[in-house]
């Protein structure tokens, strides 16, 4: 402890506090130790990484804005080379793939266990003061400006805190940043990493070396609920696991690991899994509110980044990018803030500037209507279309001695008298809200 | 490859258990509570209802600290906080 400077070692008191060191922490921490800024980031987790889970893969852009170098030297499982889209039905499936042109690198597979390890330690080397196995229980406010933060063991000062502290942020809840969450508002996701050997999966998923192959689930046991699951391939293990949507999975009455265990077991899903081990188990919650859940993310003396701000973007499987660039971003309005020694409200709005500027505003405002629309037709697109889509390969490829011309004709009554026309009215106009919400306005 | 049961699954973690637990319920509110819906959404099965006693067990020994009950629960019941800093589950490669 001796690089600790006087006040932080005597006073307890720094420039700025990072609350959590997940992705959005440590790029925050990291951008203010960068430019000189004196920095304490508190960790609940044993190591940073200890209690967090994802799918999952970081995305190069975004990682290499915080760690140009990341590529040589973070722990990086495999380079996706490969992203699946499977649909599930009882016992049938329709797969669509991409392919990567080689060349090109889009996310990497990561455990967080290591990578968020990892990271922390880069922010140690860049100067950031890091304290783990600590739980920040509130926030010290003087006068409406956040001025620090109590732990369980002390109290520390700082002139910006910054919250890192993920979905859950009971932080910006007792700020009076946020609302309290409700079940429509984030996915709760299982998930088991299963250890194969690397010959083994790259047979299984058709790569080579340290390619790795991203699949996401549609339907099967997840018929008819929000959710979605997901299959990422590491070195010698692969991650396997859903979210569905928490008020959904309440409504089911169903546990969310039996759910994993039928997909499992699922004909298309257990070739790939056979004879793996289940070496670790995890849950978590997934932020999905969006846009329209986007807390107040900056108040005098304090701004919300990552998870905690909401800022994750469902259908892609996109929240540790988002989480790196708004840290990033508040670190540079903290950088801005001590140069002016303002830490107001009106300074720190600088902050949702840059957002707005960034693709994290913007991408969550092309889908603030996805969520609510799918929710809306849920039966529809989760369940009744899922089916469809692989009655319609069960017919397309059938030899079965019955002429084509019947077989269409046979799939297209159905595909029309199965449901009424107000449902499939419903379904296509809620498809052109969708789309225009999404290209247009 | 056979599923395992969720004890064997919990059992591939490593978990710290504090002496006092980090999640209560104000059992007034489960009494009454129709779904009792911690005991089927809980990744854990940390809750336990026990209809001769009426009462709600928490085994917070096994809680991954989600945060799922605390919003899931329709009677906002569950007072809910992360376990001491040293204390809880791990995670190594999720
Ligand atoms: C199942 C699943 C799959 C996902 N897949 C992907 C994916 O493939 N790619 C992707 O980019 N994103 C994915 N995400 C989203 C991504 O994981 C998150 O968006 C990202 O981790 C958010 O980063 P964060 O730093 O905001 O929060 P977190 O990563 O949650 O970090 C918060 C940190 O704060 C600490 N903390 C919390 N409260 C306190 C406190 N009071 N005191 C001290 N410390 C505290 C926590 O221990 C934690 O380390 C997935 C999420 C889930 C759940
Ligand atoms: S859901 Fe809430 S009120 Fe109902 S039994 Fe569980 S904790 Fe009690
Ligand atoms: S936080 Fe999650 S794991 Fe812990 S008791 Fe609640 S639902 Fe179960």
């Amino acid at each position: 402890m001796e690089n600790l400077t006087d006040d932080i070692q005597f006073k307890n008191r720094t420039e700025v506090i990072v609350v959590g060191g997940g992705p959005a922490g440590v790029a925050c921490a990291i951008t203010l130790a960068r430019a000189g800024k004196e920095v304490v980031l508190i960790e609940r987790g044993s190591f940073s990484g200890a209690k967090n889970m994802f799918g999952g893969a970081i995305y190069t852009d975004a990682t290499r804005e915080i760690f140009p170098d990341f590529e040589e030297n973070a722990p990086i499982e495999r380079r996706n080379v490969k992203h699946d889209y499977v649909v599930l039905n009882n016992e049938d499936s329709t797969t669509i793939s991409y392919r990567n042109k080689p060349a090109e690198c889009v996310s990497y597979t990561v455990m967080r266990g290591k990578f968020d390890r990892w990271a922390v330690e880069e922010a140690k080397k860049a100067g950031v003061i890091v304290i783990e196995e600590t739980v920040v229980e509130d926030l010290i406010i003087d006068y409406g400006q956040v001025t620090g933060v109590k732990t369980e063991v002390e109290d520390y000062y700082a002139d910006i805190v910054v919250l890192a502290d993920g979905v859950n942020s009971l932080l910006a809840k007792k700020a009076g940043l946020r609302e309290n969450l409700s079940g429509h508002d984030v996915a709760l996701s299982v998930k088991e990493v299963i250890k194969l050997d690397s010959r083994t999966i790259n047979d299984r998923f058709n790569l080579k070396d340290d390619e790795g192959s991203i699949s996401t689930i549609f339907g099967g046991a997840m018929c008819g609920m929000l959710g979605l699951g997901f299959m990422y391939t590491n070195k010698d293990s692969i991650s396997i696991g859903l979210g569905i949507t928490l008020s959904d999975l309440a409504k089911s009455g169903l546990k969310p690991y039996e759910i994993l265990d039928k997909v499992k077991t699922h004909p298309t899903i257990a070739p790939l899994i056979k004879d793996g081990e289940t070496v670790e188990y995890s849950a978590h919650l997934i932020p999905e509110g969006g846009y329209k859940k986007i807390p107040t993310l900056y108040a005098a003396g304090v701004m919300v980044t990552g998870d905690a701000a909401m800022f994750v973007n469902n259908l892609h499987w996109e929240g540790t990018n988002l989480a790196m660039i708004s840290g990033k971003l508040a670190g540079e309005t903290a950088i801005l803030a001590l140069g002016k020694k303002d830490f107001s409200e009106h300074c720190l709005k600088i902050y949702q500037e840059k957002l707005e500027k960034s693709f994290i505003m913007k991408d969550l405002y092309t889908y603030r209507n996805l969520m609510d629309e799918l929710s809306k037709r849920k039966d529809s697109f989760l369940n009744y279309y899922l089916i469809k889509v692989n009655a319609f390969f069960a017919m397309f490829t059938s030899a079965n001695g019955k002429p084509k011309r019947e077989l269409f004709r046979k799939y297209i009554k159905h595909f029309i008298t199965d449901r009424s026309f107000t449902e499939i009215f419903k379904d296509i106009w809620c498809v052109i809200k969708l789309l225009w919400s999404i290209l247009i306005k | 490859m056979k599923n395992k049961t969720l004890e064997e699954k919990l059992y591939t973690l490593k978990f710290k258990p504090d002496i006092y637990s980090h999640l209560k319920a104000n059992q007034e509110f489960c009494k009454n509570c129709e779904s009792k819906v911690c005991t089927t959404i809980c990744p854990a099965n940390v809750y336990d209802w026990l209809d001769a006693e009426q009462k709600l067990v928490i085994n917070y020994e096994n809680c991954l600290e989600c945060g799922a009950c605390r919003i899931a629960c329709p009677h906002s019941a569950i007072e809910w906080r992360y376990p001491k800093g040293t204390c809880g589950v791990t995670f190594k490669k999720s």
